[in-house]
């Protein structure tokens, strides 16, 4: 009565060809579809259903207390005019730039510096790791206490006689922004590393041996062998950095609740401040909306990949 | 940085340097690398260190000398106050009331559907694992209002059992679809012959696929561990009384109540991060093939 087979590749039109003998063996059992349906119901309580609703809130004005009252286009057109949207939204590209350029190119950096095994290896790469497993909210934490005036960053540039550099990195609505990206790809390269080391792993050595034996320097190496070995590596970490800058909340939370004067505000914070703190739940749920449409592009070209996985 | 460290050719009968030289050079590598990568692990764990340091020192201590100084006290005091004074005990203990429900719920369903999935012919099969996956990937934000008006309507509200629902509800998706490539690649021999012996769905599911899948669990638990734990939008937007916040919420609330008293905020930073390393110390491995498993297939 089960299906034996792992799934292949069958259409409709291949099952409904077959002896009806067959086709009563590959029928699905009722506990398998309870199976599937249970979580999927689950999910679809809990995250497709309030997806379509964030969707329609965005068309109203609300205060969470009386009737949501659509309002058509109103909330978005309202961002034209909305200088912190603006500044949440440039604030936004420049972290995903600066978060995901850097992260990316340390974490393959760290990979390929720890890549080979050899002793000591295992310390070094536990060490970079180590801050993935902590909270944003506790990262953050540990490096406000690093940013404070008398804390240890500027006590190290009074030290090495830059004294004229410290600051109140937080507070200062030039640098929060920097200093709050900071603490997040301190967390954040561990994890691009271990991609890149799995990634690397599975680079195949013979072509670094024939790469060698016709002359190729590290670099050549690196170029033509080891970058375009990566390249599904790549497409993972860039959807990874992409869909986490969005996501982006918890660090600058805790850090500045995007302050100074929303010098380090995101899209993400704005939404959340704007839906809850001043209650203007339409105009959040709006805020939210560009958030998915930015992430769609991304997410649409991981979905694709992840069918052809699930085709292969 | 140092460049590409491309394996290393034990024998190469063709290479003709004199061994002396290429001993040598060896030598400086591997010092350059040790001192290198030595370097690189200490600025990563230094600001560990000092929140380690901080967490010891007291008030008076700090107040003196600033956060950035070398210690000149030894108390457990900020401990005490971020544990007792602070909340952190009750937030613990919600935290891990979220966290192992969610994991062990997540896991289950996930199980079942990517089992539903992989190993039987469910009409629409693709769409509905890529579908799971999409709930996943969709930014939270889109659904923060919704959901907290969700849970306001069922008189879930500022309570914990909202927030292991939505975490579940969001979870499922990306576990689906992570199990659902580790199932698939177990032999379907295996399968036939227990079917043969008269097992039904059910029984294949515990007694076969689910013990085989079993580093894929571990992998995933240890993961989904911390994510949960770590997670801090979900609970500032379902809960709103103090004594129902999580760690990572009380941290913030430490924060606002605790200003400047570095060692009381530093201890309890220890407090929330202590359960999450303890998992990652444990399960290292699986923790490292969990990251690798949703990623690089």
């Amino acid at each position: 009565m089960a299906v034996l087979t792992a799934p292949r590749k069958e259409t409709r039109e291949h099952t409904a060809g077959r002896p009806p003998a067959r086709k009563r063996a590959t029928r699905v059992p009722p506990v398998v579809l309870a199976f599937v349906l249970v979580p999927l119901l689950a999910e679809a309580f809990w995250v497709f259903w309030p997806a379509l609703q964030g969707f329609y809130l965005s068309f109203t004005k609300w205060d969470g207390v009386s009737a949501p009252e659509f309002v058509g286009l109103a909330n978005f057109r309202e961002m034209f005019g909305d200088a912190v949207f603006r500044t949440a939204a440039l604030d936004t590209v420049i972290w995903l730039l600066l978060f995901g350029g850097l992260s990316a190119a340390l974490g393959l950096g760290a990979a390929l510096l720890l890549q080979q095994e050899r002793r000591g290896v295992g310390f070094y790469r536990a060490a970079l790791f180590l801050p993935v497993v902590f909270s944003l909210v506790a990262t953050a934490l540990v490096w406000q206490a690093m940013y404070q005036p008398d804390g240890l960053i500027n006590k190290t540039l009074e030290a090495v006689g830059l004294s004229g550099l410290t600051h109140a990195w937080l507070a200062d609505q030039d640098t929060a922004l920097y200093a709050v990206i900071v603490p997040a790809l301190w967390r954040q390269i561990g994890y691009v590393m271990v991609l890149y080391l799995a990634g690397l792993k599975g680079i195949d050595p013979v072509l670094y041996e024939a790469a060698k034996m016709d002359g190729a320097t590290r670099l050549q190496q690196f170029r033509h062998i080891t970058l375009p070995q990566l390249s599904s590596v790549n497409a993972v970490v860039l959807s990874v950095i992409v869909i986490d800058s969005l996501r982006s909340f918890d660090v600058v939370w805790a850090l500045t609740r995007g302050g100074p004067y929303h010098s380090s505000e995101l899209l993400s914070t704005y939404m959340y401040s704007t839906a809850f703190q001043s209650l203007r739940l339409g105009y959040g749920s709006a805020l939210a909306v560009v958030i998915f449409v930015l992430a769609f592009g991304v997410i649409a070209s991981y979905l694709v990949r992840a069918f052809r996985e699930a085709d292969a | 940085m140092t460049a590409t460290h491309t394996p290393a050719p034990r024998t190469d009968p063709q290479d003709t340097a004199p061994a002396v030289p290429r001993e040598r050079r060896r030598i400086w590598g591997t010092a350059g690398f040790h001192i290198g990568a030595g370097l690189l692990s200490a600025l990563w764990l230094l600001p560990i260190a000092l929140v380690l340091v901080t967490s010891v020192r007291s008030f008076d201590d700090v107040a003196a000398h600033g956060v950035g100084s070398l210690p000149h006290s030894f108390t457990l005091d900020g401990f005490r106050q971020a544990w007792v004074d602070g909340g952190q005990q009750r937030a613990l203990i919600n935290s891990l009331l979220v966290t192992v429900p969610t994991v062990l719920l997540s896991l289950l369903l996930a199980s079942t559907a990517a089992f539903a999935l992989s190993r039987y012919d469910v009409p629409l099969r693709r769409t509905l694992l890529l579908l799971m996956l999409g709930g996943n990937l969709l930014p939270p934000q889109i659904l923060l209002v919704p959901v907290s008006r969700l849970s306001e309507l069922l008189g879930l509200y500022d309570s914990l059992y909202a927030l292991i629902g939505v975490q579940v509800g969001f979870g499922i998706g990306f576990y689906v679809f992570v199990l659902h490539g580790f199932m698939r690649s177990i032999p379907p021999e295996i399968q036939q012959a227990a079917v043969i012996d008269g097992a039904g769905p059910w029984q294949i599911y515990t007694r076969i696929i689910l013990p085989l899948a079993k580093p894929a669990m571990a992998a995933l638990s240890a993961l989904s561990f911390t994510w949960i734990f770590n997670d801090l939008l979900w609970a500032i937007t379902v809960l709103r009384t103090d004594s129902q916040m999580p760690i990572t919420a009380s941290l913030i609330g430490l924060q606002g109540q605790y200003v400047s008293m570095w060692n009381v905020i530093a201890a309890g930073s220890v407090i929330a991060a202590a359960p999450t390393v303890v998992v990652f110390l444990k399960f290292q491995r699986h923790f490292v093939a969990g990251l690798n498993l949703g990623a690089v297939k």
